[in-house]
């Protein structure tokens, strides 16, 4: 895994390699060097498994981190390389060419965060919310709790216990 | 309103054109009826007797709760000695279990094998995220009160509860539908405007007849 690293680090630009386990690394590319990068890697490096590829939101920084995946099954290693691109009006290049499932993951990223794909097939059609008007619920900045009040009825009589204080009240009533 | 549903003209297989609206062409407008009583007591005690004893379950497994049918349904806890079992269409059961939260995107699909399904029928609601939401109660995606949108004649509390929770609670909807109290379709069908109200509200892109009949 180091030498893979190592000798992908300079041609590519990459940034913060972690060896995270012997078998699993990240690595931080640029956005204009992805493509290549992701194509060295599936057809001269043998990872030719898209694994997922998915988002996590930095709002205070401002930026989406895309995660893409990938897996060499033939020497049981896994390589994530991390991509980070601005929140305002998120678009990224879209490689369902290269793996055709990165269609359905770039359709959900679309939905939950809001990030475009132009290209992508299928991008715009509904995938799990249908008829969704608010701001993208995986977006930070989306307030669950008041959505789920404001949209659905909630039964009246919940309560909510700390776990841990409740069962001892429960296994010990006197307190000891 | 989604293309296939919208109003269009179609060439027949003779060269005839015609024009299909599918909402009203492919569906029956009209709402559901309340289902009378047998003419006599006895005969309807005895209809009840029947019905408790044939529950035929809807195969269709939402949020956790479907993986408890698994053994329910094979030989270590065996539902079939008790009559119960499991069917693939919504025709053939008249017992939907709602087995976990469901999601909007669900629930759409839940009324629609519901209202399919042949009176007399009866809901089960499966575990806490039927009840209050469970431990989805903040979800921007899951009903928290599953009454709201469908007819609930029974609710088995747990997370998730096992599979001799859900054979008490087959004993006790029998109990129910042999006292004559296992009312659901009827209530639905009286209810109907209040029902689709709820369940119009959480649906938003409402894209098939109120009546899926
Ligand atoms: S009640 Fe618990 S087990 Fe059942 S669907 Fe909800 S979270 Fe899952």
């Amino acid at each position: 895994m180091r030498e893979l690293l190592e000798s992908l680090t300079t041609p590519y630009s990459l940034t913060d390699p972690v060896e995270q386990r012997p078998d699993l690394a990240f690595v931080t590319a640029g956005r204009g060097q992805l493509r290549p990068l992701l194509m060295h890697l599936r057809d001269k490096e043998g990872f030719t498994h898209l694994v997922i590829l998915t988002a996590v939101d930095w709002l205070e920084e401002g930026e989406f981190q895309l995660t893409y995946l990938l897996s060499d099954r033939t020497h049981g290693r896994d390589i994530g390389v991390r991509v980070m691109i601005p929140r305002d009006e998120a678009t990224m290049e879209s490689i369902h060419d290269i793996w055709p499932t990165a269609a359905t993951y770039q359709r959900e990223l679309r939905e939950m965060f809001g990030i475009d794909f132009p290209g992508s097939t299928r991008l715009n059609e509904d995938f799990i919310l249908e008829g969704w008007a608010d701001i993208p619920p995986y977006r930070r900045d989306f307030d669950t709790l008041k959505y789920a009040d404001e949209t659905y009825k909630q039964r009246p009589g919940r309560e909510t216990r700390d776990p841990a204080q409740h069962m001892k009240e429960q296994l010990y009533p006197d307190g000891k | 309103m989604k293309e296939e549903l919208e109003k269009r003209i179609v060439k027949g297989p003779d060269g005839i054109e015609f024009e299909v609206e599918p909402l009203r062409d492919y569906y029956c407008e009209a709402a559901p009826t309340v289902m009378p009583q047998a003419y006599s007591k006895i005969i309807e005690g005895f209809f009840n007797w029947a019905r408790a004893e044939s529950l035929w379950i809807l195969g269709f497994g939402t949020g956790c709760g479907a993986i408890e049918m698994r053994p329910l349904m094979t030989p270590r806890f065996d539902a079939y000695r008790y009559g119960v079992q499991w069917r693939p269409t919504p025709r053939q059961s008249n017992l939907f279990i709602i087995s976990g939260y469901l999601s909007v995107k669900t629930l759409k699909r839940a009324i629609r094998s519901y209202e399919q399904m042949q009176n007399p029928k009866y809901v089960i609601g499966l575990g806490s995220c039927t009840i209050n939401g469970g431990m989805y109660w903040d979800s921007y995606n899951t009903i928290k009160c599953l009454d709201d949108y469908l007819p609930v004649d029974l609710y088995i509390a747990g997370c998730m509860p096992r599979p001799e929770a859900l054979l008490a609670g087959f004993e006790e909807l029998k109990k129910l539908i042999r006292a004559g109290k296992a009312e659901g379709a009827n209530q639905y069908a009286e209810n109907f405007e209040w029902y689709k109200a709820n369940q119009k509200k959480v649906i938003l892109d409402w894209d098939m007849p109120d009546y899926n009949w």
